[in-house]
C-alpha cells in the first residue's frame, strides 16, 4: 500500500498554520449571521404585512442559491455593477457571502425558537407593567436562545466546513493550503486526509464546548 | 370607585363576545365572576388590562381613565400599572427563580434597587408560604406552589386591584386549598380583587359581590346569597343546577 503516514504528519503543522484564517472566516461570518438572522426572525414574527413578506423573500432567496454561486456574484459580479466595489477584498466578500447565507438558515431557526417560548409569559410580563422590549430581552430571548442552540450549533458546524469554498476567491485557508501542498508533492491522499482531520478535530472541540454550554444554560429548565 | 367600566364591547371577528358590559367595583371589594364556558369571563378580565383590545367603551381604574376607541400606548401602559393578573396556568417566567419572578417587575419597571426589591420579594414569598423555595426555578415547583409565586409576583407591584382568571382550575384537587387560602388572606386584608372562578363554595365565602355572566352579558349581580343561593333568574338557576349535576357525576 502506498500510504505515507510520516508524510502526513509532516505536512500537518504547515496546514494548521492556516487554521486561524478558517476560524476567522467562520467566527466573523457567524457573528454577522446571528445578528442579521435575529433581525429577520423578529421581522418575520412581527406580522407587519409588507415587512414580514420581505423577510420571507430574503430567507427563500439566500437559502435557494448555492453558496458558491453567491460568493461569485458578490466577489466577481457586484463590482461590475458598482465599480466602487472593485476595491473589496476577497476576505470581505467571503464574509459577506457566508453571513448572508447562514443568516437565512438562522432566521428560521430563531423564529422556531421564539415561537417555542410559551406566549403566556409575554402576557404575564405585560400584566405586571413591563414593556414589551423588556420582556423580549429578559424573558423570551434567553429561553428562545436555549431552544435554538442545538440547531444554531449545527449551522456553525456546516459554516465552518463551507469556509473551504473561500479558496475559489483566492483566499488561502486550510483547504487552499492543502491543495497547494498536494499539487507540489503529488501526495494527494495524505495531504487531503490531513486537511480533513484538522476540520474534524475542530468540529469535535466545538461540539464538546457546545454540550457544556447547553448544560449550563438549561439549568433553570431542568428538574 | 376603584373600577368603573362603561359600555365595554369586544368582538372576535363577527362574534360579539362582550356585549355592552357595565361594571362598578369599590375599593376593597371582592367580586366573583361566574358563568358558563365561553360566556366571556376571561375576555372581560383581559380587557381590563388590555391584553385584549376592546372594540368600544371606557375603562376607569383608580383615576386612570381610558377610552378604548381612542388611546395611546402610553395610556395603555398607565392603565396596566393599576392592576396585576393571576393566570390559570401561572405563566411564571421559566428562566427565573421564584424570587426573581416576584421582583422582576420591581427592578425593570419600577427601577427599584436590587437589595430593596429582594427584601420585598422575600417578604412576599414568606406571605405565600414559600420562603424556602425562593431559589427554585418554576419547573421544580408544584402547580400550587407556582400559583402562589404568581400571586406574590402580582402583589409585588402593589396593584390597586388583582385580576384572577380561574386561579385553581389547572390544579390537582389536593393543591386547590393552599392557593385559596392565600386568596382568603388577601380578601381579609381588603385587597380589591376580581376573581373568575368555578368554585361556588369559595365564591360564596370570599366574595362581596357575585356576577353571573352568559353570552357576553352580565345577567345578574348581587350578594353571594342573592345570586348563588336564591337567584330568581332562570338562566342563573339553570347554570347552577348544571354545575351541581356535574359535581354529582364526578363524586359518583
Ligand atoms: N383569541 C380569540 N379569538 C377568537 N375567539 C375567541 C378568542 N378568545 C376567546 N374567544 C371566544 O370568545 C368567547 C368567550 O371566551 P372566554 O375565554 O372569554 O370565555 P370564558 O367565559 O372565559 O370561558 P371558560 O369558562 O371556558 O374559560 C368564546 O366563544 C371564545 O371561543
Ligand atoms: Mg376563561
Amino acid at each position: 500500500m502506498n500510504f505515507d503516514l510520516s508524510y502526513m504528519l509532516e505536512v500537518l503543522p504547515g496546514i494548521i498554520k492556516y487554521l486561524p484564517i478558517t476560524l476567522l472566516l467562520a467566527v466573523v461570518s457567524m457573528f454577522f449571521a446571528i445578528v442579521i438572522g435575529l433581525v429577520i426572525a423578529l421581522i418575520r414574527n412581527s406580522h407587519i404585512f409588507g415587512l414580514s413578506h420581505l423577510a420571507s423573500l430574503y430567507i427563500s432567496l439566500f437559502r435557494g442559491m448555492p453558496t458558491l454561486v453567491q460568493l461569485f456574484i458578490i466577489y466577481y459580479g457586484l463590482p461590475q455593477i458598482f465599480p466602487s466595489l472593485t476595491t473589496m477584498g476577497a476576505m470581505t466578500a467571503a464574509i459577506i457571502g457566508f453571513s448572508l447565507k447562514e443568516s437565512s438558515y438562522l432566521a428560521e431557526i430563531f423564529r422556531a425558537g421564539l415561537n417555542s417560548v410559551e406566549k403566556g409569559q409575554m402576557e404575564a410580563g405585560l400584566a405586571v407593567g413591563m414593556k414589551k422590549s423588556q420582556i423580549y430581552f429578559r424573558i423570551i430571548l434567553p429561553q428562545a436562545a436555549l431552544n435554538a442552540l442545538p440547531a444554531t450549533g449545527n449551522t456553525f458546524i456546516s459554516l465552518t466546513k463551507e469556509t473551504s469554498l473561500a479558496f475559489t476567491l483566492g483566499i488561502t485557508e486550510l483547504f487552499a493550503e492543502g491543495k497547494m501542498i498536494a499539487s507540489a508533492s503529488m501526495r494527494f491522499f495524505e495531504t487531503y486526509l490531513a486537511v480533513g482531520l484538522v476540520y474534524w478535530l475542530l468540529i469535535i472541540l466545538y461540539s464538546w464546548g457546545q454540550k457544556y454550554l447547553e448544560i449550563w444554560l438549561s439549568k433553570p429548565l431542568r428538574r | 370607585m376603584m373600577i368603573k367600566v362603561r359600555n365595554l364591547k369586544k368582538q372576535f371577528g363577527n362574534v360579539l363576545v362582550l356585549n355592552d358590559i357595565n361594571l362598578d367595583i369599590e375599593k376593597g371589594e371582592v367580586v366573583a365572576i361566574i358563568g358558563p364556558s365561553g360566556s366571556g369571563k376571561s375576555t372581560l378580565l383581559r380587557c381590563l388590562n388590555l391584553l385584549e383590545e376592546p372594540n368600544g367603551g371606557t375603562i376607569e381604574i383608580n383615576d386612570v381613565k381610558l377610552d378604548t376607541l381612542n388611546y395611546k400606548s402610553r395610556d395603555a401602559y398607565q392603565l396596566r400599572q393599576q392592576t396585576a393578573m393571576v393566570f390559570q396556568h401561572y405563566n411564571l417566567f421559566k428562566n427565573k427563580t421564584a424570587l426573581q419572578n416576584v421582583i422582576e417587575a420591581l427592578i425593570v419597571s419600577k427601577k427599584m434597587k436590587k437589595e430593596n426589591a429582594i427584601q420585598i420579594g422575600e417578604e412576599l414569598l414568606k406571605r405565600v408560604g414559600l420562603e424556602k423555595q425562593a431559589k427554585q426555578y418554576p419547573i421544580t415547583l408544584s402547580g400550587g406552589q407556582q400559583q402562589r409565586v404568581s400571586i406574590a409576583r402580582a402583589l409585588a407591584v402593589k396593584p390597586h386591584a388583582i385580576l384572577f382568571d380561574e386561579p385553581t382550575s389547572a390544579l390537582d384537587p389536593e393543591l386547590v386549598n393552599e392557593v385559596l387560602q392565600v386568596i382568603r388572606q388577601l380578601a381579609d386584608q381588603d385587597t380589591t380583587m376580581v376573581i373568575v372562578t368555578h368554585e361556588m363554595q369559595f365564591a360564596k365565602e370570599v366574595a362581596d359581590k357575585v356576577i353571573f355572566m352568559a353570552d357576553g352579558k352580565i345577567i345578574e349581580q348581587g350578594t353571594p346569597e342573592q345570586v348563588i343561593d336564591h337567584s330568581e333568574n332562570p338562566r342563573t338557576q339553570r347554570f347552577l343546577r348544571q354545575l351541581v349535576d356535574e359535581l354529582d357525576v364526578v363524586e359518583r
